[in-house]
């Protein structure tokens, strides 16, 4: 009898989880260190292009301006390539007051050295993005960085 | 009294909500990774004076057309060939700067019809307004990659023995200056400086033609 019950008492114990939420843990300050978050939901397709010959953007001194195509979600916004700024589309014409709203929310020491950063979907035409050019001469944001893929170098 | 163990401690839910917290942060972020061309726009220019006049010869035209194809010196080429198109062009050194002095670092072919002096050869860029972006981009990439070879070979020549170890001394010097931009280097700047003055980036873009 005291035989059964002895082998009764020798089940496999429950496998400890103890070290699943440090595992977890690492990949959550992972993600916290390597990435920023979202600023603005896209409205618009953006492919961007790609380059070889690209250099770093300084994230804290830039203003982002999008172009493309309203993706399937807007289409209510029609097939023609639109502008977008922080959350809405807009205008050629309010390319100039978006930019001035930008530079105001930057901290003073970096308005002068300000970038603006153009993601432009690539199928887009090219004549848009000189409105958009010829616009932020008028507002004086002269320093411009084409945001692209990086492509290999063969 | 018997010695008794403390009771573990279930941790079962500590990974539930290190996973909550995960899913939150991979939902809500993004991992930084923009990079881009950077270029300066001419500022607006409404005195009335005269531009000065450019010869033919010092001027490099790029067009693209409609359909994106490039029209480059009067000549249609594949975009294939405007890299070592415009290296030639810029590295020419055929005549003098403003100031008389030849181009004595150039290693071009020193033709007669081609740039005098790197300092004097401008690349003027047109496209159409239907021209794609992504085309319009290879081709701004392309003329920058031209700058970036020939900057990149006079700072091998000039600087090698500072950057022994660099693939890349132009780019190793920028990276340098990025890494110490709150202790200004005097020298490193001035040695970036006259790479940039050796060959200055003189890059314009003519409007596109309204319909």
């Amino acid at each position: 009898m005291s035989k059964f019950r002895k082998k009764d008492k020798g089940e496999l114990p429950a496998i400890s989880t103890a070290s699943l939420p440090d595992i977890v843990f690492m990949l959550l300050f992972f993600f916290m260190v390597a990435t920023v978050m979202r600023d603005s939901s896209l409205m618009i397709e953006n492919q961007l292009p790609s380059a070889d010959q690209v250099e770093k953007l300084k994230k804290d001194r830039t203003i982002f301006i999008y172009a493309g195509k309203p993706s399937s979600q807007y289409k209510q916004f029609g097939v023609e390539p639109r502008i977008q700024f922080n959350d809405a589309f807009i205008t050629v014409e309010d390319v100039q007051a978006s930019v001035y709203q930008g530079i105001g929310e930057m901290t003073e020491e970096l308005q002068s050295k300000v970038v603006v950063g153009l993601k432009v979907d690539k199928n887009t035409n090219a004549g848009l993005v000189s409105d958009i050019k010829q616009e932020l001469r008028k507002a004086n944001a002269l320093k411009v960085m084409y945001i692209a893929n990086t492509k290999k170098v063969e | 009294m018997a010695k008794r163990a403390a009771p573990e401690v279930n941790a079962g839910s500590m990974a539930d909500i290190a996973f909550l917290l995960l899913i939150f942060f991979l939902v809500t972020t993004t991992i930084e990774k923009d990079k881009g061309l950077l270029r300066s726009l001419p500022p607006i220019d409404d005195t009335e004076v005269e531009p000065p006049i450019i010869r033919q010869k010092n001027l490099f035209t790029v067009n693209i057309n409609r359909n994106n194809q490039l029209l480059v010196e009067e000549e249609e080429i594949p975009i294939t060939q405007l890299r070592q198109a415009t290296i030639d062009f810029l590295d020419n050194g055929g005549g003098t700067n403003q100031a008389g002095e030849s181009c004595d670092y150039c290693k071009g072919k020193r033709l007669e019809d081609s740039s005098d002096h790197p300092d004097k050869a401008i690349i003027s860029m047109k496209h159409d307004r239907e021209t794609t972006y992504e085309k319009y981009m290879d081709v701004q990439n392309e003329l920058v990659a031209a700058y970036n070879f020939l900057r990149e070979r006079e700072a091998s020549r000039l600087y090698k023995k500072y950057y022994p170890d660099a693939d890349k001394v132009f780019t190793a010097m920028l990276e340098e200056k990025e890494k110490n931009q709150f202790s200004k280097d005097e020298v490193l700047n001035e040695r970036i400086e006259t790479i940039k003055k050796l060959f200055p980036m003189k890059l314009s873009e003519a409007e596109p033609d309204k319909k």
